[in-house]
């Protein structure tokens, strides 16, 4: 990396600080979802003692 | 006529008859039966959680490796300076918002065509992580033009492309839940994403069918690529990060839409028993 202070940083930096936004964005919702059925399927279907991961 | 001779005439006549007999059609291979042994729920929930971690962790770590070489340790272009950093980001972007609606469309094909029971799911799944890794690659389009070309936005073949691409994985997004029957909405969709994946050559090619103030492709599958060595290698980590963390994120969103479904089922069954002991 060279040429600081650089005017065209802040674009630099808003493009990678959105892909990190979008990915993990993404990423979390989508965990947070599959948790939150997975709990909530435990609790509800009596075969999900049985074996993990069966609908 | 000699009997020698009547035999051989005999024999000539069956082969004769045997030959050009109508030959039994083989039974059409039931490429439906094979799909669906991977559409049961509780074999697609055991064989993606199996995958999913796989995919996820891999995927993390490639594309924060990807950004962080690009961002940090990759060299500026002799043109364009530092700006060439967002290279990483949109190339990889521009990548997955087409790759993802190839996706989409072959969802939607084995969904019209074979009524695969998960390829509904699948398609509402990849319609939405599709839309924002299309809206990365128009925003980090935009924010390269803008020190690059003076403009945030021109109407050119590529970009206007990309837009409609947008536009067609918004629409899926609306339309899949625009319906009361989710299967007429399911079918609604899978027609639009067939019907636009029309778009996917019209971007690819654009930037040869039409002069475009956006650059020709710097990289092929099949021919040499223009990036030097110490740019290409960031942005194939990051491509390939790219990849995984969207393969990861809709099967992650496919697995919670199968549970959905069967909690859904599993309460509905619930209250008509109950219905029925009232």
């Amino acid at each position: 990396m060279s040429g600081w202070p650089y005017p065209h940083w802040p674009y630099i930096v808003a493009a990678y600080a959105l892909a990190v936004v979008v990915l993990a964005g993404f990423s979390l919702a989508a965990f947070l979802r599959l948790r939150r059925a997975r709990a909530r399927l435990a609790a509800i279907d009596p075969r999900r003692g049985r074996g993990q991961d069966r609908p | 006529m000699p009997r020698r001779l009547q035999i051989v005439a005999v024999i000539l006549y069956e082969g004769f008859v045997e030959f050009t007999a109508p030959v039994a059609e083989p039974a059409p291979r039931r490429v439906g039966g094979r799909l669906h042994r991977f559409a049961n729920p509780g074999r697609f929930l055991r064989l993606s959680g199996r995958v999913l971690p796989w995919l996820a962790w891999p995927g993390a770590i490639l594309t924060a490796a990807g950004l962080v070489w690009g961002f940090a340790f990759s060299p500026p272009d002799w043109q364009q300076g530092e700006t060439v950093r967002i290279l990483y980001v949109h190339v990889p972007a521009a990548w997955m918002a087409s790759a993802g609606y190839a996706g989409l469309a072959v969802a939607s094909l084995f969904s019209l065509v074979w009524r695969h029971p998960l390829a509904d799911l699948a398609a509402a799944e990849i319609s939405p992580v599709g839309a924002g890794f299309t809206a990365l690659c128009l925003v980090s389009g935009s924010l390269w033009g803008a020190p690059e070309w003076g403009t945030w936005w021109v109407w050119d073949a590529r970009l206007t492309s990309v837009l409609v691409l947008f536009f067609l994985y918004l629409g899926h997004v609306v339309l899949v839940r625009a319906f009361d029957n989710p299967e007429r909405g399911y079918r609604a969709g899978a027609i639009l994403a067939l019907i636009g994946a029309v778009d996917l050559p019209i971007i690819h090619y654009s930037v040869q069918w039409w002069n475009t103030l956006h650059q020709g492709n710097s990289i092929s599958l099949i021919g040499p690529s223009r990036l030097y060595i110490t740019m290409l290698w960031p942005l194939l980590i990051a491509s390939l990060g790219f990849t995984l963390v969207f393969a990861a994120i809709v099967t992650a969103r496919l697995r919670a839409a199968v549970m959905e479904r069967r909690i859904r089922a599993l309460l509905q069954s619930r209250a008509e028993a109950a219905e029925v002991v009232a």
